[in-house]
C-alpha cells in the first residue's frame, strides 16, 4: 500500500532530472502581513520566478497572521519564510529573499561550487 | 490577629504578585512563587532538571491555580516530553485534551535553512500568541530556546528578536519560564540573562564522592526577598521537590506529655516517666553498646501503646533487626504484620543525602506516626559533608517538632573520639542524650549507660550497668568500689560478697538478740528468787509480830490474875492495873 506512492514519486523525479531543468516547482511563501519585509519577499520570490522558473512552478503566499495553525504544523518561526516543498528535498529559506544568489542556491537553480555531485 | 492581617495586606497590594509554583520548597524559598506576569529564567548544565522543574511549574499551575499553560519545547518532542513527564505523574495527553496545556514543539532542521536576507522571528510569536490566546494561557515555558542561537546562524537577529521576545511576553501579562544551559563564565551559554532579569534561578548537579546532590539557587529576585542559599532538591516520583520543606523558624510547641522509653529504670533515670513526647533523643556509642536495642525497645514501646513507628535502618535489613531484637525478648514481628511499625532499610550511599531526606518526610507524611528511629544517624555521614549533614538533621529535627514526633537517632561513635562528641556534631540540637559506653575490666567488656544530658527534667546522674538478655534490656546498679567501677562477674561477685556479709550479719544479729534474751530470763530469775526470799522474810516478820502480841496478851491476863488474886478490887480496870504492875517493879 505504502510503497506505490513512493516509488511513483521516484520514478517521477528520475524522470524530472532526465527532461532537465523541466521539473515543477512548489514554493509556498509564509509572510506575516504587509510588513516591509513581507512586501519585499513578495516581490523577490515572483522576481526570481519570472526570471528563472517561467511556467513551471506554483507559489502560493501564505498569511501566518490569518493562518496561525500553519506556524505550528509547518514549523515557521522566522519570517518571511519560503519552503521549497517541490522538487525535493525541502528547503526553507528565510528572509526577504533580497540576496538572489543565495534564493538561487536554495533553490537548486544553481550548481553547487565543487561542481555536480552524482 | 486580623489587625495584624489588616496591616499586612496594604503593603501587599503593592509588592510584587507571584505566581505559585506549587513545588514544595520552591514557593518558601522565592516567598510564594515567580513573579507573576514576568519572564524567569532558570539555567543549568544539562540534566540538572530544568525540563522537569518547568514543567511541573506549568502542571502545577494548570492543575492547581488554574492558569493553563504552553510549553514551547525546542528540544523534544510532544510525543517525548509526554512520555518523560509520565513518569512524574503528570498527564500531559489529558491536560492538552483538557485545554489546560498545549505543547508546542519547534523544531528547525539547520541544513534546511538558507538564510536570504532580512527576516524577525515573527513566525515564533505568531505561534506562542495563538497558542496562548488558544486556551488563555497565563503561563509559559520556553524550553530551550537557546537552541535557535543554533538553528538560525545570524545572531544579531536573534539576539534583537529575543530581546522583542521577553518584552511582548512582560506585556501579554503572562508568567514566563525561559530555560538556558549553563555558559562557561556568565549564567547561561548565549548570556540570555541580559534579557531576562527579573528572577535568575541556577540549577546544579554536583558530584561528591560519588554521591550526586541536585542543588538550586536562587540567584536574583527582583522586588522580592528570596532565600539566597543552595537548597538541595530531588526529583522523585511526583515531581521536584526543594528543601527546606518545612520552614528554619523554631516555632514548634513543646508537649508535657511523657512517654516511656521502653525500658523501666530508663524511665526512671529520667525523672520517673521516660522522655517528652516530640521531643529528639540521641543515644550514642561505640559499636556493639546497646543503642539498636535501645531503639528497638522504645519502638515496642511505642507499638504497645498503639502508636505508630517509623524506623530507619541504615545498617540492617528489615528480618535482620526483627531476629536481632527476638533475641533479646523484643519482638516486634507483630506489630510489623500490625502495620504499626514500618521499617525503612536502605543503604546510605544508595542517594545523596536530600534524597534520604526527601524519602524520610514522604514517608513521614504517609505513615503519620508519633515515632521516628534513624539508626545509625552517622551512617549519613557517608553521604555528605558534616556541615551539609547538620543542616539535614537540623531540618529533619525541625518537621519531627512540629508534627510532635518523638525522635530517636543513634550515634556511633569511632573508637578513637571522644564519647561525649557526635561525629555529626547534632548533639546540641537533641533534647535528651544517654550515652552507651563499654566498660572494660577484669578480662571482660560490660556496657554502661548513663543520661548525659535531658533537658526539661530531672535526671539521674549515675552509670547504670546495661544488661542484654533475652528478658530484655535491664540496667543494674554498678558498684564503685575505690576507683573503678564493677560490672558484670566483677558485679557478681561483688554482690555475692555483699550478699554473704549481710548474711553474717543477720546471723551476729540473730545471736546476740538471743544472748540478750537468755540474760534478760537469768535476770528475771533472779529477781524472782530475791523477791520469793523477802517475802518470806515477810512471812517470818508477821508471824514473829503474831507471837509477840500473843505473849503481851497472855502476860496481862496473867498479870490480870495475879491483881485479882491480890486484892479483889477488879473494878478498878486498868489503873488498878498499872499500879500494881508499879509496885511490882
Amino acid at each position: 500500500m505504502k510503497a506505490n506512492p513512493i516509488e511513483d514519486q521516484t520514478q517521477k523525479f528520475e524522470k524530472g532530472l532526465k527532461s532537465s531543468g523541466a521539473e515543477q516547482y512548489v514554493l509556498r511563501l509564509y509572510v506575516t502581513g504587509t510588513t516591509a519585509k513581507s512586501v519585499q519577499a513578495i516581490t523577490n520570490i515572483k522576481r526570481v520566478c519570472e526570471q528563472h522558473l517561467k511556467g513551471r512552478y506554483a507559489l502560493e503566499v501564505v498569511d501566518i497572521y490569518q493562518r496561525p495553525v500553519l506556524a505550528k504544523t509547518e514549523q515557521i518561526i522566522a519570517a518571511p519564510t519560503l519552503v521549497k516543498l517541490l522538487p525535493s528535498p525541502l528547503k526553507k529559506m528565510i528572509g526577504n529573499l533580497a540576496n538572489t544568489e543565495r534564493v538561487l542556491l536554495g533553490l537548486d537553480l544553481r550548481p553547487k561550487e565543487g561542481g555536480a555531485e552524482k | 490577629m486580623k489587625a495584624k492581617a489588616k496591616r499586612n495586606a496594604e503593603p501587599v497590594s503593592e509588592a510584587l504578585e507571584k505566581a505559585a509554583m506549587g513545588i514544595p520548597g520552591l514557593d518558601e524559598i522565592t516567598g510564594g512563587g515567580l513573579p507573576k506576569g514576568r519572564p524567569t529564567l532558570i539555567c543549568g548544565s544539562a540534566g540538572c532538571g530544568k525540563t522537569v522543574l518547568s514543567m511541573e511549574f506549568l502542571v502545577r499551575g494548570a492543575v492547581e491555580q488554574g492558569e493553563p499553560g504552553v510549553f514551547m519545547a525546542f528540544e523534544e518532542t510532544e510525543e517525548d516530553l509526554t512520555k518523560n513527564v509520565a513518569s512524574l505523574g503528570f498527564n500531559l495527553r489529558t491536560l492538552t485534551a483538557q485545554k489546560k496545556v498545549v505543547v508546542d514543539y519547534v523544531h528547525i532542521e539547520r541544513s534546511e535553512i538558507e538564510e536570504t536576507g532580512e527576516y524577525d522571528l515573527e513566525g515564533l510569536f505568531i505561534r506562542l500568541g495563538h497558542a496562548i490566546d488558544s486556551i488563555g494561557a497565563k503561563r509559559v515555558v520556553l524550553d530551550t530556546i537557546e537552541a535557535l542561537f543554533v538553528s538560525l546562524p545570524n545572531e544579531a537577529i536573534l539576539r534583537a528578536e529575543l530581546r522583542r521576545l521577553f518584552r511582548w511576553l512582560k506585556d501579554k501579562g503572562v508568567t514566563a519560564i525561559i530555560t538556558a544551559e549553563r555558559g562557561q563564565e556568565a549564567f547561561t551559554r548565549h548570556g540570555l540573562e541580559e534579557y531576562v532579569a527579573d528572577c535568575v534561578i541556577l540549577l546544579d548537579h554536583r558530584i561528591n564522592d560519588q554521591i550526586s546532590t541536585r542543588r538550586l539557587r536562587v540567584v536574583k529576585y527582583r522586588g522580592s526577598i528570596h532565600g539566597t542559599n543552595e537548597y538541595p532538591f530531588m526529583i522523585g516520583k511526583e515531581g521536584v521537590s526543594v528543601l527546606p520543606i518545612t520552614s528554619l523558624g523554631l516555632e514548634h510547641a513543646a508537649s508535657e506529655l511523657r512517654i516511656s522509653s521502653g525500658v523501666p529504670r530508663l524511665d526512671a533515670m529520667l525523672g520517673g516517666k521516660g522522655y517528652y513526647r516530640g521531643s529528639s533523643v540521641l543515644v550514642s556509642g561505640t559499636a556493639g553498646s546497646g543503642k539498636s536495642s535501645l531503639a528497638a525497645a522504645f519502638v515496642d514501646a511505642a507499638a504497645r501503646r498503639g502508636e505508630r513507628c517509623l524506623y530507619f535502618a541504615f545498617e540492617e535489613s528489615q528480618s535482620q533487626i526483627l531476629r536481632n531484637m527476638r533475641s533479646i525478648g523484643i519482638d516486634l514481628e507483630p506489630a510489623v504484620r500490625a502495620g504499626l511499625v514500618q521499617f525503612h532499610a536502605a543503604r546510605p550511599t544508595l542517594c545523596g543525602l536530600e534524597m534520604h531526606l526527601l524519602e524520610i518526610h514522604d514517608a513521614i507524611r504517609k505513615l503519620k506516626p508519633k515515632v521516628v528511629v534513624i539508626d545509625p544517624v552517622t551512617n549519613l555521614m557517608s553521604t555528605g559533608t558534616g556541615n551539609e549533614v547538620k543542616s539535614m538533621l537540623t531540618r529533619l529535627i525541625d518537621c519531627f517538632k512540629t508534627e510532635q514526633i518523638t525522635a530517636f537517632f543513634t550515634s556511633l561513635t569511632s573508637g578513637e573520639s571522644a564519647p561525649e562528641q557526635t561525629e555529626v556534631g547534632v548533639s546540641s540540637l537533641m533534647d535528651t542524650w544517654l550515652l552507651a559506653r563499654n566498660i572494660e575490666a577484669n578480662g571482660e567488656r560490660n556496657r554502661g549507660l548513663y543520661v548525659l544530658k535531658s533537658r526539661g527534667m530531672p535526671h539521674s546522674n549515675q552509670i547504670r550497668e546495661f544488661v542484654l538478655s533475652s528478658q530484655g534490656i535491664q540496667l543494674l546498679d554498678v558498684y564503685v568500689g575505690g576507683d573503678t567501677l564493677l560490672t558484670g562477674s566483677a558485679r557478681l561477685a561483688q554482690e555475692s560478697r555483699e550478699k554473704a556479709a549481710a548474711s553474717q550479719r543477720q546471723q551476729e544479729i540473730a545471736r546476740r538478740s538471743r544472748e540478750l534474751e537468755r540474760e534478760g530470763q537469768a535476770i528475771e530469775a533472779q529477781i524472782a528468787t530475791l523477791r520469793a526470799g523477802l517475802e518470806a522474810k515477810a512471812e517470818q516478820f508477821k508471824l514473829e509480830i503474831a507471837q509477840d502480841s500473843r505473849r503481851q496478851t497472855a502476860l496481862l491476863e496473867a498479870e490480870m490474875k495475879i491483881g485479882r488474886s491480890r486484892m479483889a478490887d477488879s473494878a478498878m480496870g486498868l489503873g488498878g492495873k498499872h499500879k500494881p504492875q508499879r509496885n511490882g517493879v
